[in-house]
């Protein structure tokens, strides 16, 4: 199932304009607050009417403002998980998880199997008051899911949830993501989630689309920098070869070793690195005497000045694309240009707990 | 009800029953315009906002002679409600419509408040999930709005039970068709010998408009306890 969005919608002096796909997976719309983003779902949800544009998903039109299709939220046959759970507060959880039943037939999402899924048995009889913000989102997930969506959406989901909460939740996106039960348009403004669900980024910028195509692509693009450049990072995938005594795990990326805090991923098993632009040092030489222990020889694909002082630059290493935010200065006087051969030296701290995700 | 003379208890029996039709017919168009005020947007709002609100503003002699104009047998709406073998001047009818006039306001005021608190993401999230506007108002709307729907109605239902001006205007102050407790207590008092029939029903009075508020609260609480999802 694959996901056609075509708007233009203007309030006050923003205008939003915006044409992507979101093919099967899940698809990031990624930008700063204020971007555009929720304007996107919600015109996908029909809780906003754009000034025009077409919304389909497979042959089903949506909204088609020259054809004059606009079908209301409740027959779009949508799932939405809002910020905020938005549980029905007079009803038990049960019943929060029930209700699309009463009014969607021909149902095929398992009951049983989605309150497993979320591990949200031993909530069914009690009230959303009572229970936390972590399981709230969990049977805001469920509700969606057994209203058997023809695609899945998620507006910042985690944003109201602290860290524990976020780590709670986030494994539960990354099933439905691999399992490929529904197509996912998830709102972000957090590149660690971008990093560790996207399969598919749609990077928003004041209303327009800056960049768009698969995560490690448009994260490890230094042309796009939608979030500003201090949140510009490589997305690398390793695979986890060893837990040595001294409390480091060892990874494989692409044959080059990266050693990282101890993770709690069996041996063997695959995942996705953020290397945070910042966090990389270039050498031209192979440097020694150096207290890193992740040292990445690769070439200098480009360098692209920032508008200040600052400067990426995208190395291509057997490990995958890796970027490095330098000065422009230690540019110049270390004479780097493209083509060049180059080591990145990364800090293992810089391989942060929450961006280290999981991924089959 | 031995402690009441006969024309007490009749005075009393008739008021329960125009209080609680009044009360019964108003409440469904109370709920449909207080949702119409809170939520929609529409030409005109003002005007019908300033239509509900008047009978609370106008003196209650007013209201009443403006009742007896359009709904006597000789107005527009009475003489064609008399077509149809209805008529309200002067009948407990007319005294129901009266004190549903009358206690439309502050029914609306409570009802429309308690919508106003509804967060309308939760019938964007009820309309995502497959309900039509008539199934979100009616599963997430109306349970959410129950305890203001229940002040609304007490508060109708007291203001039926007080209500004098307008009915002895429109519908005067017949013994056993349109002597309410506050017109009788009236009567009571315009006879020597009265005072102690008017006391009884002054006692009646206060009884049942403390035991009304104690069980609006009540119900109120019950209701709010429910709606909380604790």
């Amino acid at each position: 199932m694959t996901l056609a969005v075509r708007i233009r919608h203007s309030f006050g002096d923003f205008t939003l304009d915006v044409d992507f796909e979101a093919p099967p997976g899940l698809t990031v719309l990624f930008g700063r607050s204020g971007s555009g983003k929720t304007t996107v779902i919600n015109a996908v949800a029909g809780l906003l009417r754009p000034d025009e544009g077409r919304i389909a998903v497979d042959g089903q039109t949506l909204l088609d403002s020259k054809g004059c299709v606009d079908l209301p939220p409740h027959r779009r046959g949508l799932g939405y998980v809002f910020q905020e759970a938005r549980l029905f507060p007079h009803m038990s959880v049960r019943q929060n998880l029930r209700f699309s039943r009463w009014f969607r037939k021909g149902r095929r999402a398992d009951f049983g199997q989605v309150v497993e899924m979320l591990g949200i048995g031993d909530l069914l009889d009690r009230r959303p008051g009572a229970l936390s913000g972590g399981e709230r989102q969990r049977v805001a997930i469920g509700r969606a899911l057994l209203g058997d969506p023809g695609i899945l959406l998620a507006d910042e989901p985690l944003a109201a949830l602290d860290e524990a909460r976020k780590a709670e939740i986030l494994p539960y996106f990354e099933r439905l993501r691999d399992e490929a039960a529904v197509p996912i348009l998830y709102v972000s403004h957090s590149a660690a989630e971008v990093a560790r669900l996207a399969t598919t980024v749609v990077a928003l910028e004041n209303g327009r689309i800056a960049g768009q195509g698969p995560a490690a692509e448009v994260l490890g693009d230094p042309m796009l920098t939608p979030l500003g450049a201090r949140a510009v990072g490589a997305v690398l995938s390793a695979r986890v070869v060893a837990h040595h005594d001294d409390g480091l795990s060892e990874l494989d990326a692409g044959g080059v070793p990266l050693f990282v805090p101890r993770l709690a991923q069996a041996t063997g098993q695959t995942l996705r690195l953020r290397i945070a632009a910042q966090e990389v040092v270039l050498s031209r030489a192979r440097p020694e005497g150096l207290s890193a222990l992740n040292i990445v020889p690769g070439t200098i694909e480009r360098i692209r000045p920032g508008d200040g002082p600052g400067a990426i630059v995208s190395l291509a290493t057997p490990a995958g694309r890796i970027l490095s935010r330098i000065t422009q200065r230690s540019a110049r006087a270390l004479g780097l240009a493209e083509g060049m051969p180059c080591h990145a030296i990364i800090k293992s701290v810089a391989i942060a707990p929450q961006d280290v995700g999981g991924r089959d | 009800m031995g402690w009441l003379e006969p024309q007490e208890w009749e005075a009393v029996a008739l008021s329960l029953r125009v209080s609680f039709w009044a009360t019964l017919v108003a409440l469904p168009l109370g709920v449909f315009i207080a949702h119409a005020l809170a939520r929609w947007h529409f030409p005109g709002k003002q005007l019908l906002n300033g239509l509900v609100h008047l009978p609370l503003i106008l003196p209650p002699v007013v209201t009443g002679y403006l009742l007896l104009l359009t709904f006597g047998t000789k107005g527009p709406v009475g003489s064609l409600l008399q077509d149809f073998g209805i008529v309200l001047a002067f009948r407990w009818t007319g005294a129901a419509l009266a004190a549903a006039v009358m206690g439309f306001p502050l029914m609306v005021r409570a009802i429309r408040l308690s919508i106003e608190a509804v967060d309308p993401k939760l019938e964007q999230a009820a309309s995502v999930l497959g309900a039509s506007r008539t199934w979100v108002f009616l599963t997430v709307t109306l349970p959410l709005i129950l305890p203001g729907i229940i002040a609304g109605s007490i508060l109708g239902f007291a203001k039926a039970m007080g209500e004098f001006g307008a009915t002895i205007t429109f519908v005067s102050n017949i013994p056993g068709e349109t002597r309410t407790v506050p017109t009788a207590i009236y009567a009571f008092l315009q006879v020597p010998g009265g005072e102690s029939s008017a006391m009884r029903l002054v006692v009646v009075s206060v009884v049942v408009a403390m035991g009304a508020l104690i069980m609006s609260e009540w119900l109120a609480r019950r209701a709010a306890k429910r709606v909380s999802g604790t």
